[in-house]
């Protein structure tokens, strides 16, 4: 195994001024203007109405993404296995945990405790779905979008079988942000398969044996995209996403761990 | 759904090494397992003022990590550190990577909270705007890949690196995670496991899901009353085994994996999503379910959970096979104990025995009635060949593992 492929058969984006992909393809591909603004969380109508009462932003994410790529990919999320990237667990349900153990009294709810696991995504996801198929609950800091997609392509080509790549950041409130400065939410899912169909927007490649170069990772030509790109883990992924909006083929470098890209090939379908 | 087919050819544990409350180092957990011997007293961690019991690791405030490093200082790297050091396993990672180079070694470890008791302190110390006024490193210690990228950065290893977190099931998962990226040809071999630490988060949150038990946690008994939380890391360096592996080696056949799409913090009654994960690492490892000697439970000691993969066990093992749960010795090491619970199994595949359930004493009716399991109540003198550990987790997230005796 030389290479690492999948055929890339749907994309879900959401992000501050980005409400969909089709919509963040124009503008990556220059067609539309990127206006910056909070990003709008929609409401999660697939879950049960207690479960869609406690959804975090989290889940919020990445059931709209998710669920985006599903229905452009036409699979069926029930039956699919997932990858969940992020760089950190809510870091808003954080907050109010240590607020509260900083108190006299130290009541947490719950609900709370529950939402503080770094899986809660995939929990609701699979309440959501229906789906009981494996899924790969991972972190990696400020490379957690790559490590979600090396392993969600070592799934695709080992296993033979379609995967969902969720990758996902919320936004810290203070004091936490003065550590960890996320500003905003952003999320995109890529649905991931062995074989190219009618459907693929592209075949994505690694290089099996080595991963990762010391090259430097690609920018964005848009400074405020680019601002996005290195303030968000996940978006992280951006420069890739540029050169599947303009049909490129050739190779992408996203940022990973210091010293160390990720080296992605693009075959346009 | 149908269980994957089989992806790879079996893995061996070249190294490994697992620290609890048991105490340091595979030697004194083989001797507790096999006397059936608990670690867990009553809890005296930091501040925290519940009625209940821990499985606490003495010396974890002395231990300092290399100086280089002294930004990922915070009690789950102390424990790591602590692990490492015993067993060779240390001297065994570098040696891998002198052998294999440094970038072909992938660092896939389990952990739930991480460093967060790090935050948790210094949210008592914010000034009157609520600023911190301690120096909190985030990313080297409250993060969850704090426990990956201490590792990594420990040996100068270059490989991919990356934490799995899905609760109780995460250094389970880390298996399948290094099974895979050495079917790809990514890597040649990886350090898997996972530890986790005692912090305010845990023992505060599960009191109130009022899941923790006032006394040492006793999973399957008739007078079970819920969980005690420990804390532990594991270590095992995983490589492709030769085509004969040796008769004292120890083999990774089969993991499984899957959802209960069920629920956040209960699993699914029918103990479904465990039966899939089973079934999956069965089919993996190519065995049958009388193949199994002996199954080390997730057996948390809540009745809930219990029930559920007791059903889970009974529909697809029936009534014979040997079975317990190991967390009355070490406590529910959360995102550790999978990691845990397959050295142990290690242990007994190596040593010959069977660990019983420690803290059990009667089996809970329901289990003798609905759904009969063969449940160890003491250790037991025998030879197992196929072994399974299961671990399930909050978000009904599922994995079993098979482990068997080379030769």
């Amino acid at each position: 195994m030389t290479r690492l492929t999948a055929s890339l058969d749907g994309i879900g984006l959401l992000g501050p001024g980005l409400q969909n992909w089709p919509q963040t393809r124009s503008i990556l591909r220059g067609e539309a203007i990127y206006l910056s603004c909070r990003t709008q969380l929609p409401a999660p109508q697939t879950l049960p109405a207690a479960e869609r009462r406690r959804a975090t932003a989290a889940v919020k994410l990445t059931l709209a993404t998710g669920l985006e790529a599903v229905a452009a990919a036409g699979m069926q999320a029930a039956h699919l296995a997932t990858v969940f990237t992020s760089s950190g667990s809510d870091g808003l349900n954080c907050h109010e945990i240590c607020a509260a153990l900083a108190c006299s009294d130290r009541m947490i709810s719950p609900t709370r405790f529950h939402n503080s696991v770094h899986n809660a995504a995939s929990g609701y996801w699979g309440i959501a779905t229906g789906a009981m198929a494996p899924s790969t609950v991972l972190c990696a800091l400020d490379a957690s979008f790559g490590v979600g997609l090396l392993e969600a392509l070592v799934q695709v080509a080992v296993l033979q079988q379609p995967v969902l790549l969720l990758a996902y950041d919320t936004g810290y409130p203070e004091p936490l942000h003065s550590v960890r400065p996320i500003p905003d939410s952003f999320g995109l899912a890529l649905a991931l398969t062995p074989k190219r169909s009618d459907r693929s927007l592209a075949r994505l490649s690694i290089r099996a044996a080595a991963p990762f170069t010391d090259d430097p990772a690609n920018t964005l030509t848009n400074a405020d995209l680019d601002a996005l790109r290195r303030s968000i883990p996940a978006a992280r992924a951006l420069p890739l996403l540029e050169a599947l909006s303009r049909g490129e083929s050739g190779t992408v470098v996203l940022d990973h761990l210091p010293g160390q890209g990720l080296a992605v090939t693009i075959d346009p379908s | 759904m149908q269980p994957p087919a089989s992806p790879s050819p079996p893995l061996q544990f070249a190294a490994a090494t697992v620290t609890s409350c048991l105490g340091t180092g595979l030697e004194l957990h083989r001797l507790a397992l096999r006397q059936g011997s608990s670690g867990l007293a009553p809890c005296r961690f930091e501040t925290v003022d519940l009625p209940t019991w821990i499985g606490e690791v003495a010396g974890v405030d002395e231990v300092r990590l290399p100086r280089q490093w002294a930004d990922y200082d915070c009690r789950n790297n102390r424990l790591a550190e602590l692990a490492l050091q015993q067993d060779g396993f240390a001297a065994a990672v570098q040696a891998a990577a002198a052998r294999h180079g440094s970038h072909r070694v992938g660092v896939f470890l389990g952990t739930s909270t991480s460093g967060i008791l790090q935050t948790e302190l210094a949210y008592r110390e914010r000034d009157a705007q609520g600023a911190f006024t301690t120096d909190l490193h985030y990313a080297q210690t409250h993060n969850t890949y704090s426990l990956a990228a201490y590792v990594s950065a420990r040996f100068g290893l270059r490989g991919p690196a990356m934490v799995v977190s899905s609760a109780c099931s995460s250094s389970a998962k880390v298996f399948a995670t290094a099974q895979r990226m050495i079917a790809a040809n990514m890597i040649d071999c990886a350090v898997v496991g996972g530890v986790d630490s005692l912090c305010l988060t845990t023992l505060y949150g599960f009191n109130a899901l009022e899941l923790l038990a006032p006394d040492p946690c006793r999973p399957f008994d008739a007078r079970r009353m819920g969980l005690s939380i420990g804390e532990a890391a594991a270590f095992v360096l995983l490589e492709a085994a030769p085509a004969q592996a040796a008769d004292e080696a120890v083999l990774l056949l089969g993991a499984g994996e899957s959802s209960d799409a069920h629920h956040m913090s209960s699993p699914h009654p029918e103990g479904l999503g465990a039966r899939l994960a089973m079934q999956a690492a069965l089919a993996q490892a190519g065995l049958q379910p009388s193949a199994i000697d002996y199954i080390n439970l997730h057996g948390t000691a809540t009745p809930s959970n219990d029930r559920a993969e007791g059903r889970a066990v009974a529909s697809l093992f029936g009534p014979t096979t040997p079975c317990s749960s190991t967390k009355g010795a070490t406590g529910h090491t959360l995102g550790a104990a999978g990691g845990v619970e397959a050295v142990f199994c290690m242990l007994a595949l190596r040593h010959g025995f069977l660990p019983g359930g420690t803290g059990a004493d009667m089996l809970d009716p329901a289990f003798t009635r609905d759904t009969p399991l063969n449940y160890l109540l003491q250790p037991v003198e025998t030879a197992p060949r196929h072994v399974m550990s299961n671990s399930f987790g909050f978000g009904g997230t599922n994995c079993s593992l098979v482990l068997a005796r080379g030769g």
